[in-house]
């Protein structure tokens, strides 16, 4: 951090910032409503109206570039929904269509004027980022960049935006045709909504380029919806980590490059790449839905109901003939499991004390038979439940008492037992075990 | 509403065609300022009409360059559209967007490590190598996340784009301060150099086009399959992922000798328009797989074309320009869903089915004046009970009345309507066809008899002779008798409501 200057990166980060946070704010709407590649389009689209608002204002001041903007990202949508209902047209493909097209009429009028326009192309792709606060603006006595006055409004507008529509947007990303039911106008939201991204995207784009406003607008509200199932809480998720995508964004780009060798590097671009590794580690790592956490949580249950199952068999072994043990290996085979396993549940229910295991041979304890009796007494009464009750096959009553056993507490086994009239035998004639060892 | 959506439609259609003109005309005032200008700038030339030598030169071919450019454009933008069918057709149009964009990351570190490996750094053969391996990251991270997540593909596809292109531009920025070799080449693969092609960039494209259609020919089947019924073609025991990765490896490779061509953007337009277009024109894919083919051909010839005589004109921008005004004129023009047919269409079912509702309403309103087996048709109906037999509007019904009346269906007996002849005919034919729908329904389908009026009126409009007869021999009828009315007639019915004002 030997070369930061609060003067010049202040500026930026906050730049950053404000432009991840106005993006991210409208992004969970655009995700929530799939239409994550409309920010794209629209980003792509907007050409010729900063094209044509040039040529009619002749001069790169901001107010006739946003509302050039503003139409064209309206007309993007519009044109979208147009060719997907006239035309039939599948709506990525119509998209495609139309941000292409107008893509490739902004370059070719921007390219007539290439002689006396600095619009560069690469300027609006990658942004310069780095040289806002060169360009700066007196407000109050202080000197401002220009690009954090205007970011830092279109983030008020935003979030405004967001904070008086909420109710209206959650139930039009949700429930469009309720919406209209209940008596506003759906689609006015969304061009409502249109607009500001297309404003979003002129503004940050003039400053930071293209690439941070697209990767902004989804990456974050992508996280977010990685995390939580709550609006609410998505969208204020999806700000906090377009903060942070900003800030460790900028400081990437400034200390990756060092370990190569290298300065500095692209700002906006890291800030991208920073967002995508937290996506990274939301979709993994996130607390319901990430893919890590299903996989352990699934590992786990497995195991559990594998511990269910070795004592349960060891209750039947019992049941047959006092005092049966079984060595793991049978066990492993009977329950059709692999060694691994075998040995992490065989010592898990070592270390809760419900099966000894001496010489090889596994033994239940008094406390691991209570567990095993319980258990096989939920599989009988439910076997006894569905034959009596839901007239299940006696072929099938096997496998679905033996899935519901697992998830059977006391409570619930007290229901069975009345509503099957306290039996003692189930519909195969074993004896259903009593809760408690001592009242038999 | 439709009619609204159509006037705004035109009204932006306008719109657009005028900001070019505004920008030409801009250019025009400022016409002097820029004559000195253009002493100074390469691509000083201002859109002025080319000369009929430009104009020959650039037909024929005769310049080498121009040559090189045409053919390399026309072949990409044939191979593009034939890919891109499939695409289309497996809803995965904007594949082709990620995909381009996620090259970026692959080409700046082909280029890094090429640099360091000591050859020249913008060797094409390691920069595609680079761009291809990436592309399939993108490709599988896309496919990753839409498996793996809760995610929707739209979601998957922007954040690979974003976060890939992303680190492609911290790469460049890198690249940017090495010292040995430039970087300026890369800048091609995003806003392409058509202009400036070479005979070895045509060879490449040749043969990436030769390996798309050859493939896309050869799996043609496979392919389809694919496209329309993937879960069928998984049971019927075809290879689906594979073919699926091969399909995305095909819009790989069309992607990447793309980019070099017409750049990152303009190459998503030739993976989508040409096949959307395509897709107006006919409803089988074979020919819409060779449609889309030619319209992409077409579009590199005249975009390439175009460029080449106007010099101001960027080629890659004008090949998409030409695409989109094809893509305009498909869905307007297009043959088997354009805008004109499928208006049509539904202009003639509307008049079919409106001309059915008024014979079946007079006859019915006839049959209850008059005993049921024999509607008399010298009884004249007035327009009030018409009017309360169904909920159409006066103008509607007057509308009807006066083409009926031109097919001399009904004729006026002062201010009531009466059947003609011909026109109790017809009648007596589609109220036939109705209630044996309706009896049908009852005797076969079990629906209770207050519910089959709807649902026969849904049908009958679109009954055929041939089920009509076979609907004559379950019901054992005989011919040409109208069978009665298996529920009480709705509407203005003059049995259940003698007086006229109590219809309601």
């Amino acid at each position: 951090m030997s070369n930061w200057n609060w003067q010049l990166d202040g500026w930026i980060v906050l730049t950053g910032i404000f432009c991840s946070v106005a993006a991210a704010l409208l992004g969970n709407f655009l995700v929530l409503r799939r239409m994550s590649m409309l920010g794209d389009a629209i980003t792509h689209a907007v050409l010729p109206g900063l094209a044509v608002a040039f040529f009619v204002s002749e001069s790169r001041s901001s107010l006739p570039m946003f509302l050039g903007a503003a139409i064209v990202g309206v007309l993007t949508a519009l044109f979208t929904e147009w060719i997907r209902r006239f035309g039939r047209v599948d709506e990525g493909a119509s998209m495609g269509v139309v941000f292409t097209s107008l893509f490739a009429l902004g370059l070719v009028m921007i390219v007539q004027a290439a002689d006396h326009v600095d619009l560069d192309p690469g300027c609006v792709l990658f942004g310069a980022i780095e040289f806002t606060p060169l360009d700066t603006t007196t407000i109050a006595g202080i000197e401002v960049p220009r690009a954090v006055v205007v970011l830092g409004s279109v983030v008020v507008i935003n979030a405004l935006f967001v904070v008086v529509f909420f109710k209206e947007l959650k139930l039009s990303c949700f429930d469009p045709a309720l919406a209209t039911t209940t008596g506003f106008n759906a689609s006015a939201m969304h061009y409502l909504l249109m607009v500001l991204v297309a404003v979003t995207a002129v503004a940050s784009f003039e400053s930071v380029g293209n690439i941070l406003v697209v990767a902004m607008f989804i990456v974050p509200p992508a996280a977010a919806y990685m995390l939580t199932d709550r609006l609410g809480h998505m969208i204020a998720i999806s700000v906090v980590l377009a903060v942070l995508s900003a800030v460790l964004g900028h400081v990437a780009a400034l200390e990756v490059p060092g370990w190569f060798g290298y300065r500095s590097t692209t700002t906006a671009g890291m800030m991208a790449v920073v967002s995508g590794v937290l996506l990274l580690a939301c979709a993994l790592f996130g607390p319901r839905h990430g893919i890590v956490t299903r996989f352990v949580r699934r590992r786990m249950l497995a195991l559990k109901i594998l511990a269910d199952d070795v004592v349960a068999l060891l209750y039947r072994l019992q049941e047959r003939e006092d005092s049966a043990s079984a060595d793991s290996r049978t066990l492993q085979s009977t329950l059709l499991t692999d060694s691994l396993s075998m040995r992490i549940v065989l010592r898990w229910l070592q270390r809760k004390r419900q099966i000894e295991v001496q010489e090889n041979e596994v033994k239940l304890t008094n406390a691991g038979e209570d567990a095993a009796r319980q258990l096989v007494r939920s599989h009988r009464l439910w076997e006894q439940y569905l034959s009596s009750h839901a007239s299940i096959d006696a072929a099938r009553l096997h496998d679905k008492a033996e899935s519901f056993e697992h998830f059977t507490d006391r409570v619930l086994r007290k229901e069975l037992d009345q509503a099957t009239g306290t039996p003692t035998i189930d519909p195969h004639g074993k004896p259903i075990p009593l809760e408690r060892s001592e009242e038999s | 509403m439709r009619l609204a959506g159509w006037t705004q439609f035109v009204a932006a259609v306008v719109l657009l065609g005028v900001a070019p003109v505004s920008a030409f005309a801009q250019q025009s005032h400022n016409g002097q300022d820029h004559e000195i200008r253009s002493d100074r700038s390469i691509a000083g030339r201002s859109a002025q009409w080319p000369a009929w030598e430009d104009l020959e030169r650039v037909v024929t071919l005769r310049d080498y360059n121009v040559r090189i450019v045409v053919f390399g454009t026309t072949l990409l933008g044939c191979a593009a559209g034939m890919v891109g069918s499939f695409t289309l057709l497996r809803k995965r149009a904007l594949m082709g967007d990620a995909l381009s964009h996620a090259t970026l990351p692959g080409i700046a570190v082909a280029f890094i490590i090429a640099t360091y490996a000591g050859s020249e750094g913008k060797s094409m053969l390691i920069l595609l190598a680079g761009a291809t391996i990436s592309g399939l990251l993108g490709v599988g991270t896309i496919l990753a996340i839409g498996r793996l997540t809760r995610l929707k593909e739209d979601t998957a596809l922007g954040a690979v784009l974003s976060v890939f292109f992303g680190a492609g531009a911290a790469l460049l920025g890198v690249i940017q301060q090495m010292q040995s070799g430039h970087a300026a080449g890369l800048e091609s693969f995003i806003y392409g150099k058509t202009a400036s092609m070479g005979m070895a960039d045509t060879q490449i494209i040749a043969a990436a086009a030769a390996v798309c259609i050859v493939g896309c020919v050869a799996f043609f089947k496979e392919l389809k399959l694919l496209c329309f019924d993937d879960g069928f073609a998984g049971s019927r025991g075809f290879p689906v992922t594979r073919l699926d990765m091969g399909l995305m490896a095909l819009v790989v490779v069309v992607t990447i000798v793309g980019l070099q061509a017409v750049g990152l953007i303009l190459m998503i337009a030739l993976l989508i328009i040409p096949a959307a277009a395509a897709r107006f024109w006919t409803e089988r894919l074979g020919r819409m797989f060779l449609i889309a083919g030619g319209i992409g051909a077409a579009s590199g010839l005249l975009g390439a074309g175009t460029s080449a005589l106007f010099s101001k004109l960027p080629s890659g921008a004008m090949i998409v320009l030409v695409c989109t005004s094809m893509f305009c004129v498909s869905m307007v023009f297009g043959t088997a869903r354009g805008l004109l047919v499928r208006a049509q269409k539904r202009i003639r079912l509307n008049r079919t089915v409106d001309r059915q509702h008024l014979l079946r309403a007079m006859f019915e309103l006839l049959e209850s004046h008059s005993s049921p087996r024999q509607p008399q048709s010298k009884h004249a109906i007035s327009l009030d009970a018409l009017l309360r037999k169904r909920s159409w509007s006066t103008h509607r019904l007057l509308r009807e009345v006066r083409r009926a009346q031109a097919d001399e269906m009904v004729e006026w007996v002062g201010d009531r309507l009466k059947l003609t002849r011909r026109g109790a005919i017809e009648a007596a034919r589609l109220t036939r066809q109705h209630r044996l729908w309706e009896l049908y329904l009852i005797h076969y389908a079990d629906l209770a008899p207050t519910r089959v009026d709807r649902d026969a009126d849904a049908i009958e409009h679109v009954l055929e002779p041939e089920i009509v007869a076979e609907l004559e021999s379950l019901l054992e009828r005989e011919r040409a008798t109208v069978p009665a009315s298996p529920h009480r007639l709705n509407g203005g019915n003059v049995t259940a409501t003698p007086t006229e004002t109590g219809g309601r």
